[in-house]
């Protein structure tokens, strides 16, 4: 029981260095970045001039991910302390 | 261009790494002693190579366009974060990495912990302290290395430029037998940010089977178009800041 708890929070651990490591701080950039293919995809396959697609979706992604950084950053707990993001 | 452009972009990134890894091992090295510090380093720098040769001519099988795609999302990931935290480190949202601060630190708990013995290292605490310290900073730089090198044919330039900055950070380190904190590793983090997700950009894009206009000669373009967005965020977040904090409001540097 002791051997099958530590491989499952070993393989926990493990799984959640490889989040952290690829995905990041916040998810939804990983999320833009793979709807940002599909459409250019999308758009080059039907023969659409689709180049301008991904420079701004990865702008406006990161846009909102500072923005909402930034607002999460300024936002008072209920301590009356500033939160970090 | 682009080779100038690759190896620009791994040696930044590497010498971030590099400086950051070497704090820790220098921490280690000073307060516990530099015979398990530095078989912690050589252990970690034999994993990262077992990657890159495992991984690199693994990667020259997969189909262009395919590897492109992957290539691109993986920049992209790795370009937005970085260039996200350098966004709220220069409009005063992040505190400033700092290579002093985080080396005392290190030094206090370094001396703190209680030594033990495992297998053939005599202090397992700064073992596994340096090996992580060279791993985890070194990981990222092996997939930009891997990467960069597999999607341009260069492997090799991409390794080169990573040894180049390796090399120049452990010199410098050892020379000044401290932690670099002159790097302006916050700018360099800013650069390398902007050049990962141009270069993101612009293979993804081609991956995802769109095509330049004007080629290859469409990625300084990018480029300069990133940096703009990035610099204009920054002053955007900033001003705002300034705005909002009148005195006696106080804000946090986030993690």
């Amino acid at each position: 029981m002791n051997r099958l708890g530590s491989v499952s929070r070993g393989l926990r651990a493990f799984g959640a260095f490889w989040w952290d490591f690829i995905v990041g701080d916040d998810w939804r950039v990983a999320v833009g970045v793979v709807l940002a293919f599909a459409v250019t995809a999308l758009l080059a396959h039907r023969g659409v001039s689709a180049w301008w697609v991904m420079p701004v979706a990865v702008l406006a992604i990161l846009a909102a991910s500072v923005l909402s950084a930034a607002r999460a950053a300024r936002r008072p707990s209920a301590d009356g302390s500033a939160v970090g993001g | 261009m682009g080779d100038v452009l690759l190896v620009l972009a791994v040696f930044l990134a590497c010498a971030v790494e590099a400086t950051e890894a070497l704090t820790i091992v220098l921490a280690v090295g000073v307060s516990r002693g530099w015979r398990s510090a530095v078989q912690g380093v050589i252990a970690g720098l034999v994993l990262l190579a077992v990657v890159v040769v495992a991984l690199g001519p693994a990667l020259t099988y997969v189909p262009l366009n395919a590897l492109r795609l992957l290539v691109g999302g993986l920049l992209l990931v790795f370009g937005l974060g970085w260039l996200r935290k350098a966004i709220l480190r220069a409009s005063g949202l992040k505190s400033l990495h700092d290579e002093e601060a985080i080396y005392a630190r290190e030094v206090v708990a370094a001396r703190a912990a209680g030594r033990t013995g495992k297998l053939f290292v005599s202090d397992w605490y700064a073992f596994t302290l340096s090996f992580k310290g060279v791993v985890l900073e070194g990981l990222e730089v092996v997939f930009i290395v891997i990467t960069f090198g597999a999607n341009q044919g260069r492997i090799a330039l991409a390794a080169l430029g990573a040894a180049l900055a390796v090399g120049l950070v452990t010199v410098a380190g050892f020379a000044v037998r401290g932690p670099l904190a002159r790097v302006p590793e916050n700018q360099l983090k800013f650069a390398v940010g902007v050049l990962l997700t141009s270069f993101g950009i612009f293979w993804g894009a081609e991956g995802a089977g769109a095509q330049w206009p004007g080629g290859d000669a469409a990625l300084p373009v990018v480029i300069v178009v990133v940096l703009g967005t990035a610099l204009g965020l920054t002053a955007l977040v900033r001003r705002s800041g300034d705005r909002q904090s009148a005195p006696g409001s106080a804000l946090r540097a986030t993690s």
